[in-house]
C-alpha cells in the first residue's frame, strides 16, 4: 500500500513539474504541449477509435512475429547446445546476427517483401529469433549435467529428458531471454512502423510518424506514452507471473 | 496392481561384477580407472565400497548403474547384463540432484511417473508413503531450496525408494552433511533398509561409516582401481555409529586401507 502509494506520489509529482514547466512558458507550446493537450488528445483518438485499432494492429503483428521468433528460436537454441555442428554453424550465425541492431533488417524487409505486413513480420521475427537462440543455449548449457544423469537412472528417455529435465531446467534462462527477445522484437516493429506506411494497417508507429509530419507534438507525446505503456503491461502480464514463480521455486532474487 | 503390492515391490536383485576394466582417455593422457574388478553381491546384501579418491569407487558404481560402459567385462543384475541406466537400479548422489523446478512431492513423483502399469492416485500415494517414511510429509509442498541438507538428502533417498528399485546405489550421499545430520541418517538408513529390503551398494571414504553401516566392506585401492580386499562386519543392527565395536571395525578397516596405500619406492632412492 505505501508502496503504490509513493509510485502514484513520483508520477503525480512528475506530470506536475511538466504543467509547472508549460506554465513558465519557457518553450513554444508547439515544442511541448500541456499535459492536458495530450490528454485531449488521447481521449479524442480513443473516442474515434484511432488509438484502439492503431494500438490493435501494432499488438498483432508484435504477438504474431513474437511467437513465431520464440517457436524458430527454441528448438535452434536447443539444437545448438546439443551439436557440435549445429553450434559451429547457426551458433555463430545467431552470435553474428544478433550483434546487429534489428532496425538494419528494414531496407532488406523492404525491399524482399515490399510495404506488406509480410515486412513487418519479417523484422519482428529477426529482432526476436537471434537473442532467443542465445538465450536458449546459454541456459541449456549451464545445466548441471547431475540433473540429466539423475534422470537417466529413473528411466527418463532422450525426448523425456528434454521435455521434463532440459527445458525446465533452463527455465531461469529461457524466460530472460524471452524478455529480451521481446524487448528486441518491440523497437524493431516500432522502427519498422516510423519507416514504412503499410495500407494494410495503421499501427503505432505510423501515428507517431504523422504525429510528426503534421507538428502535432501532442499526438507524439501521446503516442509514445502509450507504447510505453504497452510496453510496461507486456511485461507486467507476459513475464511477471514466470518470473515470480522462478524466485519462488528456485529460491532467488527478493521474495 | 494393488497399492500393497506396489509397495511390497520385487525381491532385491543379485548383482555380478564380471571382470571389469576402465580407461578414461583424455587428450594427454589415459587413466586407468578400474583394473579387471570382480564382486558378487547377495540378494539384499549392503555392500560398502571404501577406498582414497582416485580408487575408481564412484566409476564402479557407474557401471553397475549403467550410466558408464565398461572398456572389459559386464555386470550381470539377476543374470541379466546390464546395458545402459534403468529404474531397477536407482542412483543416490553426493550432491541431493533435486530438481529445482519442482518441489519436494514432484520430486518424488518424478521417478513413479516413469513406471508404467500405475494410475495417477496410486502413484500419488507411493510418493506420500515414501515422503512419510523419511519423516518429511509435512514438507510435500516445500521448495527444493527451503529444505536443510539433510532434508534434501531425505527427499533424494524417497525419490530412489519410490517406484521400488532392486537396487541402490548410493555414491557417497552423506558426505556433505554435518556429523549430526550424518548420524542420525545412519540410523534411518538402517531403518529402512530392514523395512525395504533392497541390495544397497555404498560408496563413501568414511571407514566409520562403511563399519556401521555395511554387510561386507569392499576395499579398493588407486591407479589403477582395483578390489584389494573383502572385510565381514558380523555386527548385530540396528548399529551405534558411535560404539566401540564400530570403531574396532573402523581402525581394522583404516589399517587395511594404509597398507595398501603405501607408497611405492622412488625411483633410485632405495
Amino acid at each position: 500500500m505505501r508502496r503504490t502509494l509513493l509510485a502514484v506520489l513520483f508520477f503525480v509529482a512528475l506530470v506536475a513539474i511538466w504543467a509547472a514547466l508549460v506554465h513558465a512558458k519557457i518553450w513554444s507550446p508547439v515544442l511541448l504541449p500541456s499535459p492536458r493537450s495530450v490528454m485531449d488528445y488521447l481521449t479524442s483518438s480513443a473516442r474515434d477509435g484511432t488509438l484502439f485499432s492503431a494500438s490493435g494492429v501494432t499488438l498483432r503483428r508484435l504477438l504474431v512475429g513474437y511467437f513465431i521468433g520464440l517457436a524458430i528460436g527454441l528448438p535452434l537454441g536447443l539444437l545448438t547446445a546439443s551439436l557440435t555442428f549445429a553450434e559451429d554453424t547457426v551458433g555463430v550465425l545467431a552470435l553474428g546476427l544478433q550483434t546487429l541492431p534489428s532496425v538494419c533488417w528494414v531496407p532488406l524487409a523492404l525491399l524482399w517483401f515490399g510495404q506488406t505486413e509480410g515486412a513487418m513480420l519479417f523484422v519482428v521475427i529477426m529482432g526476436t529469433v537471434w537473442s532467443v537462440v542465445i538465450a536458449t543455449d546459454t541456459g541449456v548449457r549451464t545445466i548441471s549435467p547431475i540433473f540429466a544423469r539423475a534422470a537417466r537412472t529413473m528411466g527418463s528417455g532422450p525426448l523425456h529428458r528434454w521435455i521434463h529435465v532440459i527445458l525446465p531446467a533452463s527455465l531461469p534462462h529461457l524466460i530472460s531471454g524471452m524478455k529480451q527477445g521481446w524487448a528486441f522484437a518491440w523497437r524493431s516493429l516500432m522502427a519498422a512502423e516510423i519507416y514504412v506506411t503499410i495500407l494494410t494497417g495503421f499501427g503505432l508507429g505510423h501515428l507517431l510518424h504523422y504525429g510528426r509530419e503534421l507538428n502535432a507534438m501532442d499526438q507524439v507525446i501521446g503516442i509514445m506514452l502509450v507504447i510505453v505503456v504497452i510496453g510496461l503491461l507486456a511485461d507486467k502480464i507476459l513475464f511477471s507471473p514466470w518470473e515470480r514463480f522462478l524466485h519462488r521455486r528456485w529460491g532467488t532474487g527478493r521474495t | 496392481m494393488s497399492l500393497q503390492e506396489e509397495l511390497q515391490g520385487p525381491p532385491p536383485a543379485k548383482l555380478i561384477v564380471d571382470h571389469i576394466s576402465k580407461w578414461f582417455r583424455q587428450k594427454r593422457q589415459t587413466v586407468h580407472a578400474l583394473d579387471d574388478v570382480s564382486l558378487e553381491v547377495e540378494e539384499g546384501e549392503f555392500i560398502v565400497i571404501v577406498g582414497p579418491s582416485g580408487c575408481g569407487k564412484s566409476t564402479l558404481l557407474d557401471i553397475i548403474a549403467g550410466l558408464e560402459r565398461p572398456d572389459k567385462g559386464r555386470v550381470l543384475a539377476d543374470n541379466q547384463p546390464v546395458i545402459g541406466p534403468g529404474r531397477h537400479r536407482l542412483v543416490m548422489f553426493q550432491e541431493s540432484a533435486l530438481f529445482p523446478w519442482l518441489n519436494t512431492f514432484g520430486n518424488v513423483m518424478f521417478g513413479l511417473k516413469l513406471k508404467p502399469g500405475l494410475r495417477n492416485r496410486e502413484r500419488r500415494e507411493v510418493a506420500k508413503f515414501f515422503l512419510h517414511l523419511v519423516g518429511l510429509e509435512k514438507f510435500m509442498e516445500a521448495n527444493v531450496h527451503q529444505l536443510s541438507g539433510g532434508m534434501k538428502q531425505r527427499v533424494a533417498l524417497a525419490r530412489a525408494l519410490a517406484p521400488n528399485p532392486r537396487v541402490l546405489l548410493m555414491d557417497e550421499p552423506f558426505a556433505a552433511l554435518d556429523a549430526m545430520t550424518r548420524e542420525q541418517l545412519y540410523g534411518d538408513i538402517q531403518q529402512i533398509w530392514q523395512k525395504r529390503r533392497k541390495t544397497i551398494i555404498f560408496v563413501t571414504h568414511n571407514v566409520r561409516e562403511a563399519a556401521c553401516l555395511a554387510d561386507r566392506v569392499v576395499i579398493m585401492s588407486p591407479t589403477p582401481g582395483r578390489i584389494r580386499e573383502i572385510f565381514e562386519v558380523n555386527l548385530p543392527r540396528p548399529r551405534d555409529f558411535n560404539s566401540i565395536e564400530i570403531a574396532r571395525h573402523a581402525s581394522q578397516l583404516t589399517a587395511a586401507l594404509k597398507g595398501y596405500l603405501a607408497p611405492e619406492p622412488a625411483l633410485g632412492v632405495e
